[in-house]
């Protein structure tokens, strides 16, 4: 008749306390912009992150990025305790410079790509990805 | 708001470079005092392609009463725009006067009262002598199913959906896109795509392992109509492993996917389509935005958010056209398309009023005979409405009917706090009306109706119900699902639908005693349908039959326990 344990330890779980919030920022998610391009400005063009606006389950958010003329992709979950997703690597001879992974994120969060483009640029796309308890759907 | 000058103007531009709607007869018609059949149904065919668009129909095989939202809050851009305007702003609007067929059809106000003048709405032994006549005009016009079909009675339940398939079969529909049907289950599911007689379309159907195209739901289809190639994309609900249980159907993803949908719009340009149909399951302000960021796309065929339209809306160069639920309408849309262009349209939404139009018989007989195994059970006479009262859900915020439900968890499950989905389905009960178990059935019906009771402290209660205001009521639409908010009972609270999530929601208060929601105290707590797999508890069904027999006839307190800013 009641709820199970598990199922009331599901519902109150401090994690999905915290997914209601939008995480905010670290002030490390900077140091790494920093320590990535080195100090140089980072503008927007040739880069595009394809990431679900709402994430279907928190644990596992598909996300891709690409790029025609990336060298190097650095993916930031900007909101998660450790911000550094990864980094993509791209050689002159790469056919398609787009990569596509799954990451975890603690909470709803911007999910930034910058992208090192071979002219020596850097430039970056964010997109925000909502992760809900969910449960009211028309 | 927009006034009935900006209003006159785009729909003078919409004219200018497209066509016509027919709502102005309808109007008429209504004005007249004559409605018939005839009028109800006249269109001068257009152009050399019809489509027939029908969605949200929630398993309603019979007439019924439907009491449309009298708040439909929109918020960002959306704010004041259609679907966002109820009762009178929406009748100015329209240019509906009070009281006449279209008022009850398409706005709340004096609904029992019209109710009772104007009949029951619906029954698709009726939309199939809509469907049949328009079929009459053009031989080849395409019957197009939104969703939310195979979901929502008590023979829907019983029988697993096959009522309505049967039913839908007769209509012989061409495509048909998706939501609450996954809620009976990716296997049940499947059963019954792999042999339904028309196709079934998803672009944004995906394999949850591999995120690649799942193969029953193909994303497209191709028709030809008068001559023109056409494309029917289908768009399912972009959120249903998040607002539906996704333990229901973990093979599948979705999303909105916009970036695909530019994909196959290209790809059936490319394979020569001259006119490109999208049936979506996304929700109006969702197609909305859809239709400003992809591009090549003619016609949306909106569903989800049960609104009914009628006039298309035009974003660029896509209208879109939004047909109610329950089976209340049929929207009718013909074009002019030549050498892979639309040069014009002509529209309307046709009320299905049940006293009106004539059933086909044949569809009639089918019905019942899906109904027949049930009827003893479902027409089961559990209490009555009091002659005040009309029992309703539409609308962002508690109805009477989530009231009444509110109320049997809270006494049959000895709660303090009461919680029930703010799901858009669900029909109407006027004052004076029995009360059947097939009427409790279809408020409540579904494959995860468990009636839970839990303990949750005051923070997480705030938790829920910023999170579930932040579906509603985010600015930008691609994150919202397209609910209403959650119904509560003994619990009263402000929203500000202006505030961003984690601070719409205060002043919480616990009704019985009066006092604030103490974060840190724990609270007892029933609801239903949780996306949760294993959640334990008596069918709400039950729950509600339960309290209605206890109380015979139902007469509720007006709920003011909400406090709603920022409109």
């Amino acid at each position: 008749m009641e709820l199970t344990r598990r199922n009331a330890i599901l519902m109150g779980a401090g994690a999905l306390v915290v997914a209601g919030l939008p995480m905010r920022a670290s002030a490390s998610v900077d140091d790494v912009i920093a320590q990535f391009t080195g100090g140089a400005e980072v503008g927007t063009g040739d880069i595009t992150i394809t990431a679900p606006e709402i994430a279907e389950n928190g644990n596992t958010v598909p996300i891709e990025v690409s790029s025609g003329t990336a060298v190097e992709i650095l993916v930031l979950a900007t909101g998660n305790p450790t911000p550094n997703v990864a980094t993509f690597k791209f050689g002159k001879l790469a056919a398609s410079r787009a990569a596509s992974t799954r990451i975890r994120l603690a909470g709803t969060q911007d999910v930034v790509a910058i992208a090192k483009l071979d002219d020596g640029t850097f430039v970056k796309a964010s997109s925000t990805v909502k992760v809900t308890i969910g449960g009211c759907g028309g | 708001m927009i006034s009935r000058r900006d209003f006159m103007q785009t729909s003078m531009a919409a004219a200018a470079l497209y066509g016509t709607s027919g709502f102005g007869n309808w109007a008429r018609v209504a004005a007249q005092q004559s409605l018939t059949q005839d009028r109800l149904l006249e269109f001068d065919t257009f152009g050399n392609v019809s489509l027939i668009h029908i969605t949200d129909i929630h398993a309603q095989l019979k007439p019924i009463y439907f009491r449309e939202p009298s708040v439909n809050i929109g918020v960002g851009g959306n704010k004041g725009a259609v679907p966002h305007l109820t009762g009178s702003d929406f009748r100015k609007l329209y240019g509906i006067d009070d009281g006449s067929a279209s008022a009850y059809a398409l706005s709340h106000t004096d609904f029992s009262s019209l109710a009772q003048a104007y009949g029951r709405v619906g029954g698709l032994d009726r939309v199939s002598t809509v469907i049949n006549a328009i079929r009459a005009d053009r031989p080849d016009a395409l019957l197009l199913d939104g969703g939310d079909t195979w979901h929502g009675s008590y023979t829907c339940y019983q029988t697993e959906g096959q009522d309505m398939v049967n039913v839908m079969n007769a209509l012989k529909p061409d495509a048909m896109t998706f939501h609450w049907e996954f809620t009976l289950g990716s296997e049940r599911v499947a059963e019954i795509v792999e042999n339904l007689p028309f196709a079934a379309l998803g672009q944004n159907v995906f394999d949850a392992e591999w995120d690649e195209p799942a193969e029953l739901f193909p994303p497209y289809k191709f028709f030809e109509s008068g001559g023109v190639k056409i494309a029917v994309i289908g768009q399912a609900f972009p959120y249903m492993p998040i607002a539906n249980p996704g333990w229901m159907f973990p093979e599948y993803s979705f999303g909105i996917r916009d970036e695909n949908m530019q994909q196959m719009v290209n790809e059936v340009r490319a394979k020569g389509a001259e006119l490109v149909v999208c049936l979506s399951h996304n929700g109006f302000d969702v197609d909305k935005q859809m239709a400003g960021k992809v591009t090549g796309i003619d016609v949306i065929l909106s569903g989800h958010t049960h609104d009914a339209l009628p006039e298309p809306v035009v974003v660029g160069e896509t209208i879109i056209v939004a047909s109610g639920s329950n089976g209340k309408f049929v929207s009718r849309v013909d074009l002019d398309v030549r050498q892979g262009a639309v040069l014009g349209f002509r529209h309307k939404l046709i009320p299905i009023f049940s006293d009106v139009i004539t059933p086909d018989p044949a569809v009639t007989k089918l019905i019942d005979a899906q109904r027949a195994p049930y009827m003893d059970a479902m027409s089961e006479v559990i209490g009555r409405t009091g002659d005040d009262q009309t029992l309703y859900r539409r609308g962002n915020f508690n109805g009477t009917w989530d009231d009444l439900i509110c109320d049997a968890l809270i006494s049959e499950r000895e709660a303090d706090i009461a919680l029930s989905p703010g799901v858009r389905w669900g029909p109407s009960i006027l004052p004076g009306q029995d009360i059947t178990r097939e009427d409790i059935w279809n408020v409540t019906s579904m494959t995860y109706g468990e009636a839970y009771r839990t303990e949750m402290t005051g923070e997480f209660l705030h938790v829920v119900l910023e999170d579930v205001a932040d579906n509603l009521f985010n600015p930008d639409p691609y994150y919202q699902q397209g609910g209403d908010m959650v119904r509560v009972g003994g619990l009263g609270y402000r929203i500000d639908v202006n505030k961003p999530q984690g601070s719409r929601i205060t002043e919480m208060t616990l009704l019985k005693t009066g006092e604030m929601i103490d974060p840190s105290k724990t609270y007892q707590v029933a609801g239903w349908a949780s996306v949760n797999e294993d959640t334990e508890g008596p069918k709400i069904w039950d729950v509600v039959e339960n309290h209605i027999a206890k109380q015979g006839t139902i007469s509720l307190d007006p709920n003011n326990s909400v406090k709603v800013v920022g409109v």
